[in-house]
């Protein structure tokens, strides 16, 4: 028991000699937690469009002003001609642009209709329906406007809506259970398969399978440095979240804490899986960052939702533990839902970590070969 | 130019050695590619309703009925008990609750509108306001169908109205896929150039083979020009592959002049791999270096726009992105790609992109140091 006390001790001090790793360790999330809440965006801020006002008259001004003044957008170019459109476009000046058609407010007051035409730059789809979306939208309220008198009876049915979960539309409460699964997969799996392949490609693993310590205990005295500083890094990202977002623990601490461990024991033991397949560092590394990491962006409803995506991949995303584990978090810490509704969950990452334990335990070698 | 020359021969020696690695940086971009660009989608369908519907009548039926002939909505479950759709939201098997009261349909004839009640699950804030955009175009439909049905064309004048009609350009069917594939491009290379060339100098230095280097005669911008350039070439055959794959399997269409995008990615390339040596001369070891690049990929992968519209960032955090490479490949890819912007329209990008590789690889020529 000394004798493993001492490696652990000896595995500690391999972490704490490179202070600056340590260091950006805990500094990633931060950086992470504060650029998606304070810097990156879905929502449409400040877009410049275009305007073609081939009609120039009163309602045509009052329109275009009503759009430009809704803070969603600047009018950035006043266009004379449809030629400029494609030019302006081009350049990436503009998102859209909105076009009143010749003679518009005569049309509009003599035949009761007139048309507005948007011309929005689809090489970033998301953007281009959101402007539209949100053009149509201000339309459609100055049309009702132009009714003479309003609410007679024009308005049938009127929806009032609840935003479960998340009433003031946040996107923190998407990506805060991400940011804590891509911490759990670097710190654990990466640094865990870099630490044990290094070993190796020093020669160094020689070292210590020829002292009087058991493989075992060699595995498990490594891991523990890195279960403790993943625990850490994790009650930080809720901290963070906390203090930055207010975004709390709806369910059980003790359960979320708990199954943040099985996480974490998941991933060290995907960790020594890598490292007991891989003979270098750099192979280490690669096999991580595309095995582990790229799906645990991807294929986790993180970012991307998976309902959306293609049917096959919501089958492939299975193979990996990552969206398992947001699903658990993100019932715990915003539904505040209990055990009753991630049992399944758990038990697949169980399932996980057996597996990956078993596979390191027939990999690892013992000898030269 | 003959000792560049030589020096390039052996990294490129070098890198190949490792059989894995040398597969593995034609293979990643072909799966990643693969992959990725399907993946990737912000676009919305079959969000699952439940509906309770407490009225009964023709017009509960009418609007449900519209609902369910809508692609974007898919009508999972029925039931009468709201407890019971709250459990279904709370699982997730259902995304929305569209609850219609008892009176609903007999308030219409009436002056006061008729109300239903909608419950979104807004973990995903975008989706949850999509689906309700959604909601209200479908009853705004509804509205208009009852309006001009109840009312005698002759009798009543409906009031004027403000059409609209929309357009989207170079994209008309909002394909999802002609947006990821410029955008995957992008961090293909800028994770292939920032990995491997980082860690390839970082590697000499952990085994002490830098110092063979060091007591030749070598000079430093000659052995840094070595360390880029293989990289570099690397990282265009990677985008021709990529290029193929985006042609091949997916049609993407490729609007501007090839040369042009491979003369900004060039830069590119040399502005990232400038950047992962100035980093690698700071590191000592191979994990050091890992993080370190990791911060950076992640905090500019992030700002540069590919996931989410630039735009809206706050302007300070547009200004930190003059120095963001990837912020400058995003566009010019999306630009050249899709919308064939020519040189002159990107004329300023370039410039600017051009300055920030030559400021980050002078800066890793300065700092690296051939003494011990």
């Amino acid at each position: 028991m000394k004798r493993f006390l001492g490696f652990v001790k000896k595995e500690f001090l391999h972490i704490f000699r490179d202070f600056r790793t340590l260091i950006i360790i805990f500094l990633i999330p931060a950086a992470e937690i504060l650029l998606f809440g304070f810097i990156v965006t879905t929502d449409l801020r400040n877009a410049n469009i275009g305007i073609l006002d081939l009609s120039h008259d009163e309602i045509t001004r009052q329109l275009s002003d009503k759009i430009c003044s809704s803070g969603f957008f600047i009018k950035s170019e006043d266009l004379l001609n449809y030629s400029e459109i494609d030019r302006e476009l081009r350049k990436n000046k503009i998102k859209a642009v909105v076009i009143f058609e010749n003679g518009f407010g005569r049309k509009l007051i003599s035949e009761g209709k007139a048309v507005m035409n948007i011309i929005a730059d689809g090489s970033e789809p998301n953007m281009a329906s959101l402007v539209t979306n949100y053009i149509t939208a201000i339309t459609a309220d100055f049309n009702s406007g132009l009714i003479q008198k309003p609410g007679s009876g024009n308005i049938l049915v009127r929806s009032e809506v609840r935003m479960f979960y998340n009433p003031s539309l946040k996107g923190h409460f998407m990506f805060v259970p991400g940011v804590i699964t891509i911490i759990m997969t670097l710190v654990c799996a990466l640094m865990t398969s870099i630490t044990i392949t290094r070993e190796k490609e020093y020669g160094t693993m020689e070292v210590l399978l020829v002292s009087p310590l058991k493989p075992v205990q060699i595995i498990v005295g490594k891991v523990i440095p890195y279960f403790i500083l993943s625990i850490a890094d994790a009650i930080l990202i809720l901290i963070l979240s906390w203090f930055v977002f207010g975004l709390p623990v709806k369910g059980s601490i003790i359960l979320l804490l708990a199954e943040l461990m099985l996480y974490i024991l998941m991933s060290l033991s995907v960790g020594i899986m890598i490292s007991t397949v891989s003979k270098t560092m750099q192979q280490a590394i690669f096999i991580t960052l595309v095995g582990l990491l790229l799906p645990t962006i991807l294929l986790s409803g993180f970012i991307f939702p998976l309902e959306n995506m293609p049917l096959g991949y919501e089958w492939f995303s299975m193979l990996f533990p990552p969206r398992y584990f947001i699903t658990v978090i993100k019932n715990i810490m915003i539904k505040g839902t209990g055990l009753l509704y991630v049992w399944k969950e758990t038990l697949i990452l169980i399932f996980f970590t057996a597996v990956s334990i078993w596979f390191s335990i027939r990999n690892f070698r013992i000898r030269l070969n | 130019m003959r000792t560049i020359l030589y020096l390039i021969r052996k990294e490129f020696l070098q890198i190949f050695r490792d059989r894995f690695i040398g597969k593995a940086i034609f293979g990643v971009p072909i799966v990643q590619m693969l992959l990725l660009v399907p993946a990737v989608t912000f676009e919305i369908k079959n969000v699952k309703l439940c509906i309770i519907d407490r009225d009964m009548t023709t017009e509960s039926r009418e609007l449900v009925s519209r609902l369910e002939g809508s692609t974007f909505f898919k009508v999972r479950f029925s039931t009468f008990s709201e407890p019971e759709g709250n459990d279904l939201l709370h699982r997730g098997k259902c995304d929305m609750i569209l609850q219609i009261p008892s009176g609903f349909g007999k308030e219409q004839g009436l002056a006061q509108p008729g109300k239903i009640f909608v419950s979104i699950n807004a973990i995903n804030a975008v989706n949850a306001q999509l689906s309700l955009a959604y909601l209200t175009g479908v009853i705004r439909d509804y509205n208009l169908k009852v309006l001009t049905d109840n009312t005698d064309p002759g009798f009543l004048q409906l009031p004027p109205q403000i059409e609209v009609t929309n357009r989207y350009w170079y994209n008309e069917l909002l394909n999802y896929k002609f947006y990821m594939l410029p955008g995957v491009l992008g961090i293909l290379i800028l994770a292939i150039g920032f990995v491997l060339a980082g860690l390839n100098l970082v590697k000499e230095k952990e085994s002490g083979t830098i110092e063979q280097i060091n007591v030749t005669p070598v000079k430093k911008y000659q052995f840094i020009t070595a360390k880029m350039v293989p990289f570099l070439i690397i990282g265009l055959v990677d985008l021709s592959i990529g290029l193929i794959i985006g042609r091949l399997a997916f049609g993407i269409p490729f609007e501007g002049s090839i040369a042009l995008l491979f003369l900004c990615s060039a830069i590119f390339m040399t502005a990232l791999l400038g950047l992962a040596l100035l980093i690698s001369t700071f590191s000592g070891t191979q994990q050091q270096y890992m993080f370190s690049a990791f911060l950076f990929i992640i905090v500019f992968v992030l700002m540069s726009g590919v996931f989410t519209p630039a735009d809206s960032m706050p302007v300070w955090a547009q200004k930190i992105n003059l120095i963001n490479p990837a912020a400058y490949i995003m566009r010019i890819n999306r630009m050249v790609m899709l919308k064939g912007s020519t040189f002159h329209d990107l004329g300023r990008d370039i410039i600017s992109l051009t300055m920030v590789a030559i400021v980050f690889t002078t800066l890793a020529v300065n700092r690296y140091r051939k003494t011990a």
